[in-house]
């Protein structure tokens, strides 16, 4: 590689890492405000206007707070647990395509920090590293609660990262490829997996829900039961680095959910814009920045939705969860690549 | 076992159908509940700059006021502290001097007249005790929230009504 593509692909990493940072910022503020506003009322309006302001103000007190570590908890533990959460959160937004390919002055620039061939294993495998944050940050507290919380986080995300992977084959088996570059290439258009895989969509959104410890099933952390589950030992910015790492992976699986469902970057009448404009350099610039604002408009919707489920469902029962994860959500998840198979080779059989 | 009354009623607990065990359904509802929420008018009043509105006969925060030449009408008779249920009202009466016929209507007046906003519970039985119609709770003003305790005894300084705004509404 040149040195120029890594100067290049260097800025690139630090432009996403800090977009990914702000909306994690933001996503509280909306949050916020989301809430107050499907419960009628109006949310933070007082740090600067419409109190945008707000989580700057939250970050500010969170790090002026008192680094408290309990006398009985495992030191080194109890630190790394919310740096671990952070640093896997922060990595899996890599291989993201963003968008598609930009020209300039002759060069090919690929808006996407690494292209791996194996992308959606790496989101996979960097996403479910994240428990461990959780789970050595509950366990370190020495606290029953926070163990308990630890634990659900522990079981619910191996049990829903069944049936996420198994929706996922069923993606993986129409597009033949691991990699989210050539998986948002094939959906040319209008042409979005959403179309084809409606019953794998919405059991990936399900998965989604629990892999982000999201309502309805945010029982690590459900604070009715377990004061805050694996965090009730944790303050100041410790905890700031663990509500940070929950809405930096509800971004990531929003821009999963964008990239393998609904078509990334592309959006209706992409080709037709291309040809409206004469010149093909202008013309592939002009679509791909398009493109980037689609991709971006497709996340925060899934962000937002988040928050929407959020403020209206009421939180599962453990023992319901379990039954969701294993008995319904499981079989169904096979039923579809089982379909999907089938619906394939009916493809080839007659065309 | 035995009934012990005719009256039990065997309930029957309905199967549920396909649509109520997928549960999207019951989702997709509720969240058109929230949405429809999202949108609506909200209930909050942005306080310091919008003021919930009042009725006329609203009880606020307390004034003693003055007679038509600007002297002060309360005459230290006690009568308002006697009413009030909360003992919030405490005053030290004083006998007027000559030359001060201008500042006080009796010849006994309040030298200190204390109303402890955190003990009144705004009940207006000192506007009705009083027989100088000196002291009356406004309809328009309220002891707003501050840092001390202190800071909530109204003395004179603060309850009596200033001059020049001397008729009575
Ligand atoms: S309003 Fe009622 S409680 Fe308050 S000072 Fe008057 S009599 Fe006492
Ligand atoms: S306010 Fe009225 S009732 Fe109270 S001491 Fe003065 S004159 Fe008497």
């Amino acid at each position: 590689m040149e040195s120029v593509d890594l100067i290049y692909r260097g800025i690139f990493i630090l432009v996403i890492f800090g977009i990914t940072l702000l909306i994690a910022t933001y996503s509280t503020y909306f949050e916020r405000k989301i809430a107050a506003f499907i419960q009628d009322r109006v949310g933070p309006n007082r740090a600067g206007p419409f109190g945008l302001l707000q989580p700057l103000a939250d970050a500010g007190k969170l790090f002026f707070k008192e680094e408290f570590i309990p006398a009985k908890a495992n030191k080194a533990l109890f630190i790394i647990g919310p740096g671990i959460a952070m640093l896997v959160a922060g990595m899996s937004s890599a291989v993201i395509p963003f968008g598609d390919m930009l020209l300039v002055g002759g060069r090919e620039i690929w808006l996407q920090a690494i292209e791996v061939n194996i992308g959606v294993l790496y989101v996979f495998g960097i996403v479910s590293l994240g428990v461990y944050g959780l789970m050595i940050g509950g366990w370190a507290s020495n606290n029953k609660f926070s163990l308990l919380g630890a634990i659900r986080a522990a079981s619910q995300n191996i049990s829903y990262e069944l049936a996420m992977g198994l929706s996922l084959i069923a993606v993986i088996m129409m597009t033949g490829s691991l990699s989210l570059r050539e998986i948002a290439e094939q959906q040319q258009g209008f042409n979005w997996n959403i179309w084809y895989q409606p019953l794998g969509f919405i059991l990936f959104l399900v998965c989604a829900f629990a892999e982000t410890n999201r309502t309805p099933f945010d029982l690590p952390e459900s604070e009715a039961e377990l004061i805050g589950g694996y965090h009730t030992e944790y303050g100041s910015m410790k905890l700031g680095m663990y509500l940070f790492a929950e809405y930096i992976n509800i971004f990531v699986v929003s821009a999963v959910m964008s990239t393998l469902y609904f078509g990334a970057y592309n959006f209706p009448f992409m080709e037709n814009l291309r040809s409206a404009i004469s010149d093909p350099v202008l013309a592939n610039n002009v679509v791909t920045i398009v493109g980037v604002a689609v991709m971006f408009a497709k996340i925060f919707a899934f962000i937002f939705f988040f928050m929407w489920v959020r403020w209206t469902l009421p939180r599962f029962r453990y023992d319901q969860l379990m039954k969701l994860g294993w008995q319904i959500l499981i079989p169904l998840a096979i039923l579809n690549v089982v379909l999907t198979g089938g619906a394939i080779l009916l493809k080839d059989y007659l065309f | 076992m035995e009934p012990l009354s005719n009256r039990s009623k065997k309930v029957q607990k309905r199967e549920m159908t396909f649509a109520e065990r997928a549960y999207l359904p019951a989702i997709a509802q509720g969240l058109g509940i929230t949405l429809k929420h999202f949108f609506k008018k909200k209930a909050t009043i942005n306080y310091p700059e919008q003021t919930r509105e009042r009725s006329d006969i609203w009880r606020g925060l307390h004034v003693l006021k003055r007679d038509e030449n600007g002297a002060e009408r309360c005459t230290a008779c006690g009568l308002c502290a006697v009413a009030c249920p909360a003992e919030a009202i405490t005053m030290i009466a004083g006998e007027r001097k000559a030359g001060e016929e201008h500042l006080y209507r009796e010849e006994k007046y309040a030298v200190t007249y204390e109303v402890n906003m955190l003990r009144c519970i705004f009940c207006g039985l000192c506007e009705e005790a009083c027989p100088k119609a000196a002291i009356f709770l406004q309809d328009d003003k309220l002891a707003p929230a501050r840092y001390e305790r202190d800071e909530f005894i109204y003395g004179k300084d603060r309850l009596v009504e200033p001059l020049k705004t001397t008729e009575t509404k």
